[in-house]
């Protein structure tokens, strides 16, 4: 069978808004990397399970059709942000570092949102098939509307980081020299962080939430074996992000039975393994040179 | 000698760096307490004092990256509204030299603020801190990661990165500190022209028997100040005494 027969338009576009997701993922979590808080989006993720599922249990309540994706991914973007200002505002305190505040957040968002499921399995309201989407992922059930979203979402996301590369390296690199010249340290790592909290929040409905860290988490880590340059690192994560959004999405598509979310993972994974050993800079097998 | 930047105008009696009742507690534990100092107009001051004196802390206080009590003012406004007259040094160790950078990419982040927002570098900024690089010796080395450099290569690329600010004064956190030879003498010389263009070199330092030799000024600090002037004057058997709570031999 030729693997393009019976792909229609639609699912081309589908395709297009993935692999501009997973480009936008792998440029934006490239500086999550560098600046060392590469967990930060793991909590998101998982900080989004309250959110749609408190979306969800609102919908019921307010008789709206629960499974409308606006509702739930209204309620993951709302989730996500609260996420991030609960681990500022934690790492922030006294005796509390960034990492644990990080943990601490993942835990609680996990836990609330585990114990607000419980609940919306025990109501016997329809339309959960949108709630598993979010939390398992399948790219298959994407409307043409979302992809071009995605896509938008994607441009816009690389846009941002084209114009503020020199600044968000100098920030990653020395961020006590980059406070002496006036850069607002702050402000980027924030925005770093909303780039991510947004793509991450974006990719829920592909890989689930579980998974949707790890377009952001694995493609820079894969690149960063091939280059020594901040730039070349950026570029080659948005490029492996997107291949593994593609490739994994087309897979997913092709083996009926395998769900999108995993088969992204495994095949940035294997970018990743690749990429360990052989990456020109600092793979395994690259001798050390540069 | 060539000139490192443009050149600077020695700063007039108006534009000094002054330091006001300055403290600083981590945790409740004072760190420094009321320094009050003039650095002078321009030429090279060491500050010295034994481990935990607050030398470091003093730098990092004057530049706003810790929260102090007091004032720090260049030309009697506060540092964080005259940031283009500053150029900070940390120490080597402060940073990841993992980071995927070369060397001219470390010394263009000096530029950053100049270039200003939504800009490349260009091209002459690039000429630029190639030149930086040719100044501190390492211009073969330009486009090398900086972690494959040696400890002394990677201080003098901070050192280039410092300069490139084009400030008229610079704080280095031990810039000596584990360099070899080499790097020792090609820092010391960039001091050297420094001092000739007028500007103002604060450097945090350990090396008590290069100091008279060196620098024309000294600050000698234990949490609080303990002597500030001429080599001549406050580098003293007796103040050292003061200050290390051992009688120390000042020069060799």
């Amino acid at each position: 069978m030729s693997l393009l027969a019976g792909i229609g338009f639609n699912t081309i576009v589908v395709m297009i808004g993935v692999a501009a997701l997973g480009c936008a993922a792998g440029a934006a979590g490239t500086f999550a990397m560098l600046r060392r808080k590469a967990l930060v989006s793991d909590a998101v993720a998982h900080g989004t399970l309250p959110g749609i599922a408190g979306a969800f249990l609102l919908a019921a309540l307010l008789g709206r059709a629960p499974r409308e994706a606006a509702w739930l991914m209204g309620g993951a973007a709302i989730a996500a942000v609260l996420s991030l200002a609960a681990i500022e505002w934690l790492a922030r305190r006294p005796r509390i570092g960034h990492d644990t505040a990080t943990a601490a957040v993942l835990a609680c968002g996990f836990g609330l949102g585990l114990a607000l499921l419980s609940v919306v399995q025990t109501l016997s309201v329809g339309g959960q098939a949108g709630l598993e989407q979010l939390l398992f992922g399948s790219a298959a059930g994407m409307l043409p509307e979302e992809a071009w979203l995605m896509g938008g979402l994607a441009v816009l996301v690389l846009a941002i980081i084209g114009l503020v590369l020199k600044e968000l390296s100098t920030v990653a690199f020395d961020p006590d020299f980059a406070a002496t010249i006036g850069l607002p340290v702050a402000r980027l790592d924030a925005l770093v962080a909303l780039l991510c909290a947004s793509v991450v929040v974006a990719a829920l409905p592909i890989a689930g939430f579980v998974l949707a860290v790890a377009l952001v988490v694995i493609p820079p880590a894969a690149a960063r074996f091939w280059s020594n340059r901040a730039g070349v690192v950026v570029v080659l994560a948005a490029a492996i992000g997107s291949a593994s959004a593609l490739a994994g999405a087309a897979l997913s598509a092709i083996l009926t039975e395998t769900p999108t979310g995993p088969a992204i993972v495994l095949v940035a994974a294997l970018f990743f393994a690749v990429s360990l050993f052989f990456g020109r800079a600092r793979g395994l097998l690259a001798g050390g040179a540069a | 000698m060539l000139a490192i930047t443009p050149p600077a105008t020695a700063a007039g009696l108006d534009d000094r760096l002054a330091v006001e009742g300055l403290s600083v507690a981590y945790r409740g534990v004072p760190a420094l307490e009321d320094i009050t100092w003039t650095a002078p107009a321009s030429g090279l001051t060491a500050i010295v004092g034994p481990n935990g004196a607050g030398k470091s802390t003093l730098l990092k206080a004057i530049l706003g990256l810790v929260a102090s009590t007091g004032r720090a003012t260049i030309g009697g406004r506060p540092v964080a509204e005259r940031r283009e007259a500053t150029a900070y040094v940390p120490q080597r160790a402060s940073v990841d030299w993992d980071f995927p950078a070369t060397a001219l990419d470390v010394v263009l982040q000096g530029m950053v603020r100049e270039a200003g927002w939504l800009r490349g570098y260009g091209r002459a900024r690039r000429d630029r801190a190639m030149a930086l690089l040719d100044r501190v010796g390492l211009a073969d080395l330009a486009s090398r990661q900086i972690g494959q450099m040696s400890g002394g290569q990677q201080q003098r690329v901070f050192l280039a990165r410092g300069l490139a600010r084009s400030a008229r004064i610079l704080f280095l956190d031990e810039p000596l500190a584990g360099v070899d030879a080499a790097s020792e003498s090609i820092i010391l010389d960039v001091f050297d022209t420094l001092d000739r263009e007028g500007r103002l070199v604060v450097c945090v330092h350990h090396d008590l028997g290069t100091v008279a030799e060196r620098f024309s000024d000294v600050l000698v600090l234990n949490r609080k100040i303990i002597a500030a002037g001429s080599v001549a004057n406050a580098f003293t058997p007796e103040i050292l005494a003061r200050a290390y709570g051992v009688p120390l031999v000042a020069r060799p």
